[in-house]
């Protein structure tokens, strides 16, 4: 214990012997104290609302405190109490999960296509498909309730999965597309001598192959359709409303419950830091629709 | 990869194709069907050709609005472009520092829009929030809901908050893929920090800030989300961008010619600037090769 305790010290000590020989060594620390204070700046305002929903709502407004001093989770009772709040939390899963189901299910063909063939007009409709990523959610949020309004789909979780599939089916077919490429095409040839057909081949062989590519592509498909709001909140009324939506209602009517509105707050961030671990080396791909 | 002609490929498309059509073509139909039509109501509705576009564009609230959202994008692209490459720059490129970066800097990407609003709106309150109290604190009289000035510095600290990451994780892509022989190669031939990064890293990192600068710009251009929750579009109209005001004629107004009007001209300026962009970046970087 006091052996190891003391080569740590030594090794510490030759290492900033190293550093103190070396030139410019200031420099090197002021090029760590970038990302630190980075990451800090990142990380004081998710500070500032997990201390808020720990806080009772008296604590909040009458003390201004850095810490909660009597940390509770009445908030969080709140929300997992009242129907009203946890229904949204599944709707919004609901929906989420329909549409990352729909858009891989559908993508994977087409990706596959793209990445194979040659076709008529194969390049003008790739393209096609990133323009509706340049399209403003603002501009569709009028037609699209007409839209769904008359086909009767108004406040059903299809409907939210449905209309995220604008951006979502793109982005996936590009992702998948991309990890597609890099496996060869030999693959697929061995596999057709050896007598598999086209979607035994494809289940059995291929999609093993590129399974991160399809985890990364649903991780994505979740992720936009869960951080997206203007267009799930104009689709439904109650029944299917998403927990973002809930938590502006619940801001604007009684204007006190920060300590709540907080706690909705950090349950909307849980999933995604969950699973961020298992996608931190992609996620510069799939922001940039597969294309780095 | 060689590439087989085959126009069956079509088929797997297909499913893609319709759905894409359902959820963007025939709304898009609709919005241009409103925009040369005119309504007393009723549900009758007849021919009005470019008078709402003439509306729209000649409307003063439509310049602001406009004016508006580019000064943001540019705001934003001259912020955020800048401080990515030297965040990406500086990030440790090997050993645990580089998970640990990657996880907590992926974080703002990964909050919905709306709740990034949320936690901007109470953290810059000066009575709950901790940058409102540290700022009224240091005698700034700082109060997002009824300055101007202050509302834009909230919002486009809270966008360079929530999106600058996206620029760091792009660049970081381009400068792992740097062999370290070019480092070594440069080190070998005294090069100075600054002409390493002119003429190592920065051709290298072309290729993802031309997809950082895109994306920031596009997002950036159709922001709703945030600034609505943040300053619901306020003080006055200070805040209120192409998409916010797009809404607030559409759905608040229910005025669905010159909302029609005014979408397609948006998304015409989204897609004409992206295209010219995207040319401009292929063609020289094809000049170079």
């Amino acid at each position: 214990m006091t052996a190891t305790t003391y080569s740590g010290t030594a090794n510490n000590l030759s290492r900033a012997g190293i550093r103190v020989a070396t030139a410019g060594s200031g420099r090197r620390r002021l090029k760590r104290l970038v990302p630190v204070a980075y990451i800090l700046f990142l990380l004081l305002p998710v500070y500032w609302l997990v201390s808020l929903s720990l806080k009772s709502n008296q604590e909040i407004l009458s003390s201004f405190t850095l810490w909660p001093q009597n940390p509770t989770l009445t908030n969080f009772r709140v929300i997992f109490n009242d129907p009203a709040w946890y229904e949204t939390y599944i709707n919004s899963m609901t929906y989420v999960f329909l549409n990352m189901v729909i858009s891989v299910t559908i993508a994977l063909p087409a990706a596959y296509a793209f990445s194979r063939y040659r076709f008529l007009g194969d390049k003008h409709l790739f393209f096609w498909l990133l323009t509706n990523r340049m399209a403003p959610p603002a501009v569709f949020v009028l037609p699209f309730f007409q839209l769904y309004s008359a086909f009767g789909l108004i406040d059903t979780h299809i409907a939210v999965a449905i209309a995220h599939c604008l951006f979502n089916v793109p982005l996936a077919v590009w992702i998948l597309e991309g990890f597609m490429s890099g496996v060869p095409k030999e693959i697929d040839e061995t596999a057709y001598i050896d007598g598999y057909s086209f979607p035994r081949f494809f289940v059995k062989i291929f999609m093993p192959m590129i399974a991160s590519g399809i985890g990364v592509a649903a991780f994505f498909c979740f992720m936009f359709s869960w951080v997206e709001l203007l267009i799930a909140r104009t689709l439904t009324v109650t029944a299917a409303k998403p927990i973002a939506a809930a938590m502006t209602r619940t801001s604007s009517a009684t204007g006190l419950d920060y300590g709540v509105l907080a706690a909705a707050g950090v349950l909307t961030i849980i999933p995604g830091a969950l699973v961020i671990w298992f996608v931190r080396n992609y996620i510069a791909k799939g922001f940039a629709l597969g294309r780095v | 990869m060689e590439k087989t002609w085959n126009n069956k490929a079509w088929f797997m498309v297909l499913p893609v194709l319709l759905l894409v059509a359902f959820s963007a073509v025939i709304p898009l139909m609709t919005v241009v069907n409103y925009s040369v039509q005119d309504t007393f109501g009723n549900n009758e509705f007849f021919w009005a050709g470019t008078e709402w576009f003439e509306e729209v564009l000649s409307s003063s609230r439509f310049h602001d609005a406009l004016l508006r959202t580019i000064a943001f994008s540019a705001i934003i692209l001259a912020i955020e472009i800048p401080l990515g490459i030297l965040i990406a720059l500086t990030m440790p490129r090997k050993g645990w520092g580089v998970p640990v970066c990657l996880v907590l800097m992926s974080l703002p990407l990964l909050i919905p829009w709306n709740v990034v609003g949320t936690i901007w709106q109470l953290f810059g309150r000066t009575d709950i929030g901790l940058l409102g109290r540290m700022l009224t604190g240091l005698g700034i009289d700082y109060n997002y809901g009824r300055n101007p000035f202050d509302a834009w510095a909230t919002i486009i600290v809270m966008d360079v908050w929530h999106w600058t990451s996206l620029v760091v994780l792009l660049c970081y892509a381009g400068l792992v893929s740097i062999p370290e022989a070019y480092y070594q190669a440069a080190k070998i031939d005294g090069a100075s920090r600054w002409s390493v990064f002119r003429f190592i890293e920065l051709p290298k990192m072309n290729r993802v800030l031309q997809i950082a600068i895109l994306l920031r710009f596009m997002d950036s251009f159709m922001i709703y989300t945030e600034p609505f929750v943040v300053t619901g579009g306020g003080p006055g109209s200070a805040t209120t961008f192409l998409s916010i005001d797009l809404v607030k004629t559409a759905v608040g107004q229910f005025d669905l010619g010159p909302a029609a009007a005014m979408s397609i001209i948006y998304f015409m300026i989204i897609l004409l600037l992206s295209w010219v962009f995207f040319t401009v970046t292929t063609q020289a970087g094809e000049d170079r090769s």
